[in-house]
């Protein structure tokens, strides 16, 4: 039986087409449509339930130590007031889940991990905790909403101080409620998340869409979103049986360092994750075959129309680094359609 | 949700405009289209191909799947309406300008259903 979110009157509300995702009910989409929805998180501003994450915590004297041998990346350096992403690797290099965690003080971590493997993830921490250290699953205390776009800030700052480096946070109030703001977000924009108490979700939820810049946006805009900025997302770009670092997340891995999975990581023949631009007819979607000079090379990861570029693309897993521009063709559906390797990511915000 | 009068539909969603007794055009419905989301991209049938009733003939793929467009009716392709190569999102807001395909020596039809029929179908399947 799949959950509601705290915002689920809401979607109903505003006529989301409401689909189950990782085991929560939430909408795919609104009548705006897909493509409206993403091109407003580009231009302007889109609203998203993102309740579904899921949120742990790490207290005590060993939760740096902890940290930094289940998670690849390293948290030394991780002040208060500060975001930073990692993952978290199976023995053989393969990924757990990817995240990302806030210092909130010395000792003291909130990390967000995937709705989908939340119960994978606790298991495995659980697992794997050495000396004095509180781990907790406090994903029910929170809701998560995300303001992204580039009229995010503007929007806000009439009720609330807002965190001003990426990847930093505040602990604020909005609308006069109790927050965590963070200047994060999956979308390649501009933007925030917002994690709040549940029951204060609705209200915040609908003093930001008074603002008529701002329409929801539903889980097929974010998907486009992350896709077009070219963001691994966990199940596609990444799983058990691949290494953080075959899907280019070397600067979330830090292999001086002792954690799970480095020898693992070391070890493996790698992949490599590549852009394709589709150049032929047709869309490629995720588990289609990626040929160069007529050879099996990999296979894609993601794929859709992106609607800010006006073109289909593709992520794929393939046997090595191809140089730009080179050919490739892809079997969608039994028919080879070509395409051509492309920079990652696809989109980048222009920098202010 | 439109669904005119005058023409037949497919269990499958495909719209049927009879130009003769054995001639007719082919598109999807409004429900459809709203069932779809925003199109970005078609695949048409080649003329001459011969449709089979209930049988994939061709696809349309919206951003979040490729869908196949079912032939509503037996017969022989004789048209393909190229403006929506271009511009499929005709399909989202022209449901029934934008025909997809027209078809000679038309057999098959028994299964088609008149708009009443089609709209208490739809509620159904919405449920």
């Amino acid at each position: 039986m799949a959950e509601k979110t705290p915002l689920y009157e809401e979607h109903v509300a505003l006529d989301g087409k409401i689909v189950e995702f990782a085991g929560y009910l939430l909408p795919v989409q609104y009548p705006t449509g897909v493509i409206k929805e993403h091109m407003a998180v580009r231009e302007k501003a889109g609203l998203f339930d993102v309740s579904h994450m899921g949120e742990v915590t790490f207290k005590g004297p060993d939760a740096l130590k902890n940290l930094n041998y289940i998670i690849t990346n390293d948290y030394t350096s991780l002040k208060p007031g500060r975001v930073r992403y990692g993952v978290m690797c199976y023995d053989d290099g393969g990924c757990v889940d990817d995240l990302i965690v806030y210092c909130r003080g010395e000792n003291d971590y909130f990390v967000v991990v995937n709705a989908a493997n939340r119960f994978k993830d606790v298991a495995w921490i659980k697992e794997h905790l050495t000396g004095d250290v509180e781990f907790e699953d406090v994903s029910d205390q929170y809701a998560q909403i995300a303001l992204q776009g580039p009229l995010s800030g503007e929007i806000l700052a009439p009720y609330t101080e807002l965190p001003m480096k990426y990847y930093s946070y505040i602990d604020t109030t909005l609308f006069g409620k109790e927050v965590i703001l963070s200047q994060t977000g999956y979308t390649g924009e501009f933007g925030f998340e917002i994690y709040c108490k549940p029951e204060d979700a609705p209200e915040i939820w609908r003093k930001i869409l008074e603002d008529d810049r701002v329409i929801p946006c539903g889980l097929g805009a974010r998907d486009t979103l992350r896709l077009e900025a070219s963001m691994p997302l966990y199940g596609h770009e990444m799983d058990a049986t691949v290494s953080p670092l075959e899907t280019g997340l070397d600067f979330g891995v830090k292999m001086n360092k002792e954690f799970i999975g480095r020898e693992g990581i070391a070890n493996r023949v790698n992949r490599h994750r590549i852009g394709i631009k589709i150049t032929g007819r047709g869309i490629a979607r995720e588990h289609c075959d990626v040929y160069v000079n007529d050879q099996l090379v990999g296979h894609t990861t993601s794929g859709t129309h992106c609607p800010y570029l006006n073109g289909a693309y593709a992520m794929a897993l393939v046997d090595q680094a191809y140089e730009l521009g080179t050919p490739v063709q892809v079997d969608v559906r039994g028919r080879k359609i070509e395409g051509v390797v492309t920079a990652l990511p696809f989109y980048k915000k222009e920098s202010k | 949700m439109k669904t005119p009068e005058e023409l037949k539909y497919a269990k499958t969603h495909e719209w049927v405009r009879f130009i003769s007794d054995t001639e007719v055009e082919v598109g999807l419905s409004d429900f459809a289209q709203d069932q779809l989301g925003d199109l970005v991209f078609v695949n048409l049938p080649d003329v001459d191909a011969e449709a089979v009733e209930g049988e994939a003939i061709c696809d349309v793929e919206s951003v979040k799947a490729v869908s196949d467009v079912n032939a509503p009716v037996s017969g022989t392709v004789t048209e393909v309406n190229e403006a929506l190569l271009d511009a499929p999102e005709t399909i989202n807001s022209d449901p029934y300008g934008a025909w997809l395909f027209r078809l000679a020596n038309v057999t098959d039809t028994e299964n088609l259903l008149d708009a009443e029929a089609y709209i208490k179908f739809c509620e159904e399947e919405a449920h």
